[in-house]
């Protein structure tokens, strides 16, 4: 016998398929705009440097990149806030947020297992820790993008807010590594949505994912 | 389990029909849904432009211009600095300024011309406008561009000015359009954020009197606005009830353009 689980609810699936190409809008528009001052680095290495776009035929693409960062920022932030109303709502996050602290040694042994280091894996429900940290913590990281971005969009109708995030560079530094920190998300995820093969992918589109018997909901 | 986390439990023939059935219906919505959306982002990029960009994105910009208008608020003062965090400020942006002449003397400046619907325009000399109470700020000039540095302005506050020079009776505009002589280049600013207590026409920049690159004899400081409304050497400034055009708005930026 084996049966079909309802894995992913369907307003959870619209979500997350439309958060997943706001989210590149909101990345290349907003690479047009860093474009016109980049002058971030990791150590020696000019990240996205001038020669890049160059290459890729987008200098004085400022104008543009704020005219689409400022018109599709609504729907970024209007599906992030659905999506956070709606888990709350409905109760799944429960099985998103990690509850203890315990969650974050078990995410670190999901990852030794990973990586092949570590045999057994811990204990979970829906979701495992790993997946619970990374899943809450992409959260915070958007509403820490909302408000860098308000801080360095109005820095001075809003100035309590640049203030209290460090200032108008700073607040813009921020906003730029979380911006790097949702590449470094989708590279991971990705790779695990890879891993974890069809089936898993399938149940994100329709929802249903196929379990054999003996096997772990 | 949670009761809408249902379970479909058939034999295993069956459970192949029902996968494959959810499987078609599932991938034909979510790729109706793909192309819809990409035809819908296609159609909104393909729109006629408004000023360089595409009037639907335009439409967005100036609803949140309209926000951030309602929000604007004389009481919302930019940060003010010490002098020791006083920075080098690049002249960015020479549209409007005239070539020097060979032994690099700037062309001259004609005065400022006011213009104002209920009276014939008049010229104002430096002089005029430093008859006004003078005052002094040190605010962060922050350029679209994403950089920003520390600057002492000294002037006077363009509310004083129009106290001064609006013609008494006349009723005080929607707008306000500043140009260069010659008007190549022009900025429109809403009332409220040129009336904004930060707001000033300034001579001096860092106690020396403001160097012909940076808007001799005398600029608009607008810290509520980005660089590109500070406008230089201003020749015209003109009251008016219908939003003027602007230099940058034409080329695809937002006319609003606030902080």
């Amino acid at each position: 016998m084996a049966k079909l689980v309802l894995k992913h609810l369907l307003a959870i699936r619209w979500f997350h398929w439309v958060n997943f190409p706001i989210l590149f809008l909101m990345i290349w528009s907003g690479l047009l705009i860093y474009w016109a001052f980049p002058v971030y680095h990791l150590g020696p290495i000019e990240l996205f440097p001038q020669w890049l776009f160059a290459l890729l035929g987008l200098k004085f693409h400022l104008a543009d990149g704020m005219a689409l960062h400022f018109v599709f920022m609504w729907i970024f932030i209007a599906n992030g806030i659905l999506y956070v109303s709606y888990t709350l709502v409905s109760g799944e996050w429960r099985y998103l947020v990690p509850t203890s602290f315990s969650a974050f040694r078990d995410a670190w042994l999901v990852v030794l297992h990973d990586l092949h280091l570590h045999k057994d894996l811990p204990a979970q429900e829906k979701y495992n820790a790993a997946q619970q940290i990374a899943y809450t913590g992409i959260i915070v990281m958007g509403f820490g993008s909302l408000v860098t971005g308000l801080a360095i969009y109005k820095p001075v109708q809003l100035t309590w807010l640049t203030t209290l995030l460090g200032g108008y560079e700073f607040a813009r530094l921020i906003h730029f590594a979380l911006t790097m920190g949702y590449i470094g998300f989708f590279v991971v995820h990705i790779g695990q949505v890879i891993l974890a093969g069809w089936n898993n992918f399938r149940s994100m589109v329709i929802g249903y994912e196929l379990v054999k018997d003996g096997e772990r909901s | 389990m949670n009761s809408r986390h249902t379970e479909i439990i058939l034999p295993e023939g069956e459970i192949q029909k029902e996968l494959k059935k959810k499987s078609r219906r599932g991938f034909l919505l979510g790729g109706l849904a793909a192309v819809g959306a990409f035809g819908a982002y296609k159609a909104v990029r393909l729109s006629s432009p408004d000023n360089d960009v595409p009037w639907p994105q335009r439409r967005v910009l100036e609803f949140n211009a309209k926000l951030a208008e309602g929000y604007l608020n004389d009481a919302h003062l930019t940060r003010t600095y010490s002098p020791s965090e006083i920075g080098y400020l690049k002249a960015n942006g020479e549209y409007g300024l005239d070539e020097e002449d060979d032994d690099g003397n700037p062309p001259e400046w004609e005065g400022l011309q006011l213009e104002t619907s209920s009276a014939p325009a008049v010229t104002l000399q430096l002089a005029d406008i430093q008859s006004l109470p003078r005052h002094e700020m040190i605010t962060k000039f922050c350029c679209i561009e994403g950089w920003s540095v520390v600057q002492k302005w000294t002037g006077v506050r363009f509310s004083d000015f129009t106290k001064k020079f609006l013609p008494a009776g006349a009723s005080l505009t929607d707008y306000v359009y500043m140009a260069t002589d010659g008007e190549d280049y022009f900025v429109g600013l809403d009332m409220k954020s040129a009336m904004h207590p930060q707001t000033i026409l300034a001579w001096e920049q860092n106690d020396k009197p403001l160097t012909y690159e940076h808007g001799a004899p005398v600029r608009l400081v607008i810290p509520v606005k980005y660089g590109i409304k500070n406008i230089k050497r201003i020749g015209l400034i003109r009251y008016t009830n219908q939003r003027p055009n602007d230099y940058w708005y034409q080329r695809g930026y937002d006319w609003f353009a606030g902080l």
